[in-house]
């Protein structure tokens, strides 16, 4: 008796292999399913827990002064929003902010493209990137409010700060991790310098660009609303949301200070899905760069 | 034995090389030391040569490519086209790459033929998209225009990359081992495609390989190269076969014969297993 496993030897066969008729090769998903494959469903599902629990919470608590409930909170923002004070405040806000993102996202792609160009604005920007990427821009605001005044100046400055280095940093890696053969094409068509990055390098390092713009987003907002927390009263007499949170605080309104916060978390929440979203969806998915 | 006299051919009378590259060596500098890459290498192209830059891996031919295409300035020696030295990349040398990621992948496949004709600026978008039409046709790949390349296959890629070049009609078309990541029923189909693209259009082509067998196939002419530095070990001739002969008894002749020339330098053994190494490779 052999040890060594021998498989029997069969008959061939050879099919027509004709399509399967009477079988849908597609079915649609039932109805709950595809509804729970959208993430707006999802996450407004969360959001409304999270409200209930709030609400518990407050209700347990029983102290308005401490921690008002979603529902008293409700009320405080849509009575905000009626009177039109909590829309200018926002307003304020988001006018300053917009300045210092445009501006720090100019910024970023300048150092960038000194940086791609030459070696040594690549140092430039790696030795700059290290040493004021850590720093908060909250901690340049008495020296911004030295320099630039009690107002609009030093806002801006300290968003500036806030957004170019984290963006500089991702569009920068972005930009190195461009595939060798995508540069080698683009130069083989006779492109170089300026035009190069702009058709090849940018759109390359657009997943990278695009955390980078919302990690900027994100600073820029903190660093709005902790500067307004410190100094409100621009040169205009109109104070931002920060602002409006610090007075209702002092005025021990907590209802309204709450309803401040929700504004803040409200725009983060309507730029992030609404915006960056967006952008992701058209750009990135559509071109298979992002799951 | 492995080498039967050579074929006797009078040199080609007033007709002068498209590209002739001369004496070349290729150096790549890292921090610790220069490497070389190939070493006085040369060899001339004329126009509708479908000319074969064949050699173990760590030859130079990628290199050699490379330097044709003006990605990389040759240490000593000279490349030339028409007479004029080559010193940047340009339109006129267009380069099909091995890697898929040669397509941009935020423009689809219409914008990809259309790309370098625009970034070039030879042509207006009408034009340039009249011209893109044709060639993706050309190519097989009518009613995907519109498509993304990641919704593509890997032959598919690679066809939109010929109808990239194609589209910009150059001087010499430069393939680094273009087919060396498809699966052999594609890359099968893709030689036989390129061959009847020639047989159409009669562009002059460079392509580089690993593989004997497809030297054999897609040239008319190949330049054997050896390793560790690239130097010239044969220029031969493979006009007279194609996608048909492969596995006549002159094509396993012609085939063992470059084997010997590639290999004649080690030992028996040695050769045996990268002989049997080589097989499985193809």
């Amino acid at each position: 008796m052999s040890l060594l496993l021998e498989p029997p030897i069969r008959q061939e066969f050879v099919y027509a292999a004709p399509p399967p008729a009477g079988i849908a090769v597609e079915l649609p998903l039932p109805r709950w399913q595809r509804l729970w494959q959208q993430a707006g469903w999802r996450k407004g599902l969360i959001l409304i827990v999270l409200a209930l629990l709030w609400e518990g919470a407050a209700r347990w608590t029983n102290n308005d002064l401490l921690l008002p409930s979603f529902w008293q909170t409700a009320q405080a923002f849509v009575g905000g929003i009626a009177s039109g004070e909590l829309l200018t405040r926002t307003g304020a806000s988001l006018n300053v902010l917009l300045q210092g993102y445009v501006l720090g996202l100019l910024a970023a792609f300048l150092l960038t493209l000194l940086a791609v160009s030459t070696r040594i604005g690549r140092d430039v920007l790696e030795t700059l990137t290290a040493m004021f990427n850590p720093l908060p821009a909250i901690a340049l605001l008495p020296l911004a409010l030295l320099w630039f005044g009690l107002g609009r100046g030093s806002l801006i400055f300290v968003i500036v700060h806030s957004v170019m280095w984290p963006l500089a940093l991702n569009t920068y890696a972005g930009f190195q991790s461009v595939p060798e053969t995508l540069r080698m094409a683009g130069r083989n068509y006779g492109l170089s310098g300026l035009r190069l990055v702009l058709h090849i390098l940018v759109p390359g390092a657009l997943p990278s660009i695009v955390s980078g713009l919302k990690i900027g987003w994100a600073f820029a907002w903190r660093t709005l609303i902790a500067a307004e927390l410190v100094f409100g009263t621009t040169s205009s007499g109109q104070g931002g949301l920060g602002w409006y949170i610090f007075q209702n605080r002092n005025e021990l309104y907590t209802d309204k200070v709450f309803a401040g916060l929700a504004a803040v978390i409200v725009i983060g929440l309507l730029v992030e899905n609404i915006g960056f979203r967006t952008l992701e969806r058209v750009t990135l998915k559509r071109w298979g760069m992002q799951r | 034995m492995h080498t039967p006299a050579f074929q006797l051919v009078r040199p080609p009378a007033g007709v002068a090389p498209l590209l002739s590259v001369d004496k070349v060596s290729l150096e790549y500098r890292s921090e610790q030391r220069t490497v070389r890459a190939t070493h006085e290498v040369s060899f001339d192209v004329f126009r509708g040569d479908r000319f074969v830059l064949l050699g173990p891996s760590g030859c130079g031919k990628s290199s050699l490519l490379k330097a044709v295409a003006g990605f990389i300035a040759p240490r000593s020696g000279s490349i030339t086209m028409e007479g004029l030295p080559i010193k940047k990349p340009g339109p006129d040398r267009v380069v099909v790459f091995q890697e898929f990621d040669q397509l941009p992948p935020w423009k689809t496949v219409l914008e990809n033929v259309m790309f370098p004709l625009l970034a070039s600026k030879r042509l207006d978008k009408v034009a340039a998209r009249e011209r893109a039409h044709h060639w993706i046709a050309k190519v097989g790949l009518a009613g995907f225009e519109q498509a993304h390349p990641h919704t593509l296959s890997g032959g598919m890629k690679q066809r939109v990359a010929i109808a990239r070049a194609l589209a910009m009609q150059p001087e010499v078309l430069l393939m680094d081992e273009p087919f060396a990541a498809l699966d052999a029923l594609t890359r099968r189909k893709m030689q036989e495609e390129l061959g009847r693209l020639w047989e159409e259009l009669r562009f002059t082509l460079v392509f580089v390989t690993h593989s004997i067998e497809e030297a054999l196939v897609v040239g008319n002419r190949i330049l054997l190269l050896s390793p560790h530095p690239g130097r010239v070990r044969a220029e031969l001739n493979s006009h007279q076969f194609g996608l048909h002969s492969a596995g006549s008894a002159e094509f396993q002749a012609a085939s063992s014969r470059i084997h010997g020339l590639l290999f004649d330098e080690e030992t028996t053994v040695a050769e045996t297993a990268e002989h049997d190494l080589h097989r499985s490779a193809v």
